[in-house]
């Protein structure tokens, strides 16, 4: 059989992305001499919506930035920050280098893990909350240090855990 | 010893401390005015009175080396740019911090993001360049805010755009986010990223200041080293190499740090030269908890640990690497007599391999094979092997059998352990019982 390349199929990226998301998706590219330089910067503006981004939304920003949908997989699937599965509601990014592992960084992330009910790459069921190991946070003098969201922590207790998740609900 | 923080800037003064002597009068300067102020965009509005060919020389003479962790002359990166060919020409700023234990470009970014700005707009000048990005890694989400926020404000100076200051040359800057990955800091897997591809290193040749970023000539430097500019240009070479005078041969202050449990951990500026004891005990106040230093990463999870005996060395180049380590990026990690180096080689092994970018088989594949062996005598279940296969690890990822320098990287520190601490390694295969029982104890 003759596979036609010139005949690629086309998404209805409206249908499938916000007129937002195409906006700011378009004037990300304005800053590049070629589209395929905003693809981590769409993929992060279209993971907002939802957390993850799903195959949808991969077909519609592939077809965007001129690329095939396998290449932008390839990108989307090489950086940790990009999520091809759901996750839950706030991402807990737990640094696990040498200078936060020397402040105890382990016995925190047992305390993390214990309290979630959870080991690393999983979510609650309540869909809340996933943990993810991260590489160093550049906040080392105050290690150990965690992200969840957008917030920093440093200077994180075993012993307050439980207070700094009550924060994310 | 300190018994209370000491603050970066030491006395404040501009001619000892230029990178940091603002911070003495404003906890932060993110306000353009405010810069400006303090003898802000002076360098940059002198540079721009000159020719580019005599701003490159000045930068030349005062041999600035690269802060990012590799000490390259600053200098002699930007004479090997290919020629003006009338085609773009981009100045990427490397702001992608993840070497663990490095947090200096934090603080620079957050709390003088105006400084960095004008470095490059120095060095774009110099090098002709017609777009800059500022690479910067996804995490730091405050100092991309407050970059952003300063580009705005030079922007409305006529600092940025076409015809900058009557001059007749455009430039503009951009702050490019990141997605995570340790292997974007090296300076053609980033290129490979800001382009939207997967951060794997290229080939060298070409360097990319013949063929970078999009195939043109690109310079790539550190975030401190942009930061270095300024003044350089300011108060001129003699000056700066002056700085550390007496103390080493590389020229300059640099920011120094200590992390790990020491009294104070923080960074401070120092000039090139200052030693390992200074560092620990006249800035971080000592160790904590009455505890004894037992090891030191001078710079970095890719650099050799060294040992207590090491303290006394002057931190610089030439002084570090004689000792059979790395100066790196300076922000030294103490680690005290409690620790087991074998847990905290096994830990920096696992992020290694993790960080690899699985583009070549030796870094891939060799990286877990050492996690493994590591973890093995860290449960009491090593034989003497392990160890032996360790070794041959080190000699088989090493420089010129991987693709980049990332494995060569994880080496070193697993290097500087088995030679200073090799009878902690064996101590896990002859005595195994007491091995189990003390990571059973640990879990």
């Amino acid at each position: 059989m003759m596979i036609l390349t010139d005949k690629k199929p086309r998404v209805n990226i409206e249908g499938i992305l916000t007129s937002e998301e195409i906006h700011d998706i378009e004037h990300h590219i304005e800053h590049y001499p070629y589209p395929r330089a905003a693809c981590l910067d769409a993929l992060k503006c279209v993971q907002r919506r939802n957390g993850w981004v799903d195959d949808a939304q991969m077909n519609a920003i592939a077809q965007m930035l001129s690329m095939s949908v396998a290449d932008l997989e390839g990108v989307a699937t090489f950086y940790n920050r990009i999520y091809r599965q759901p996750v839950g509601r706030h991402v807990i990014l737990l640094c696990d280098s040498i200078a936060c592992f020397l402040m105890g960084a382990e016995t925190l992330a047992e305390a993390f893990q214990r309290e979630l009910g959870i080991q690393f790459g999983q979510t609650t069921a309540d869909g809340r909350f996933t943990l993810l190991p991260i590489c160093c946070l550049g906040n080392c003098d105050k290690g150990p240090t965690l992200m969840i969201d957008e917030d920093t922590h440093g200077l994180v207790e075993v012993t307050s855990v439980k207070q700094l998740l009550e924060k994310y609900l | 010893m300190n018994t209370e923080p000491k603050p970066i800037y030491g006395d404040g003064n501009p001619e000892t401390h230029p990178l940091t002597w603002r911070l003495s009068k404003q906890a932060n300067v993110r306000n353009a005015d405010d810069y400006e102020a303090l003898e802000g965009y002076a360098g940059f509005k002198k540079a721009i009175a000159m020719k580019p060919a005599e701003v490159l020389d000045v930068v030349k003479a005062a041999t600035v080396k690269g802060r990012g962790g590799a000490g390259f002359p600053a200098g002699i990166k930007w004479s090997l740019m290919a020629p003006n060919d009338g085609g773009p020409r981009y100045l990427i700023c490397n702001a992608d911090e993840m070497e663990p234990g490095t947090f200096k470009d934090r603080l620079l970014m957050e709390d003088l993001p105006h400084q960095l700005i004008e470095g490059m707009l120095i060095a774009a000048y110099t090098l002709e360049a017609t777009q800059g990005y500022i690479f910067i890694r996804g995490e730091y989400i405050e100092a991309a805010k407050y970059l952003n926020e300063a580009l705005e404000q030079v922007r409305a100076k006529g600092y940025l755009g076409d015809n900058i200051l009557g001059t007749g040359w455009n430039f503009d800057l951009h702050v490019h986010t990141g997605a995570g990955r340790y292997i974007c800091g090296e300076e053609t897997a980033l290129i490979n990223s800001l382009e939207g591809r997967r951060a794997n290193p290229r080939t060298k040749p070409p360097f990319p200041q013949v063929a970078g970023a999009w195939g043109r000539p690109t310079i790539v430097n550190n975030v401190e080293t942009f930061n270095n500019l300024p003044a350089i240009i300011l108060r001129g070479p003699e000056w700066y190499v002056n700085l550390s005078a007496g103390k080493s041969k590389d020229p300059g202050t640099k920011i120094y740090g200590a992390s790990g449990k020491v009294k104070f951990p923080g960074l401070w500026e120092l000039p090139f030269g200052t030693t390992a004891r200074e560092v620990i005990e006249d800035h971080a106040g000592g160790m904590r908890d009455g505890l004894k230093l037992k090891a030191w990463l001078p710079g970095g999870a890719s650099t050799d640990f060294l040992a207590a005996e090491h303290i006394d060395l002057p931190m610089d180049a030439e002084s570090i690497m004689k000792a059979g380590s790395r100066l790196g990026t300076c922000l030294l990690m103490v680690v005290d007599e409690t620790q087991c180096m074998v847990s905290a080689t096994r830990n920096l092994e696992e992020f290694f391999a993790r960080e690899s970018c699985g583009f070549c088989t030796p870094c891939r594949d060799g990286l877990p094979w050492a996690v493994k062996a590591l973890k093995a005598l860290e449960n009491g279940e090593g034989k003497q092997e392990d160890i032996d296969h360790l070794q041959e690890l080190t000699r088989k990822l090493w420089i010129g059998k991987t693709f980049c320098a990332h494995a060569p990287g994880a080496m070193e520190p697993l290097m500087g352990a088995l030679k200073h601490f090799r009878s902690e390694f064996e101590a896990k295969v002859t005595n195994r019982p007491a091995a189990q029982a003390s990571n059973a104890e640990q879990v």
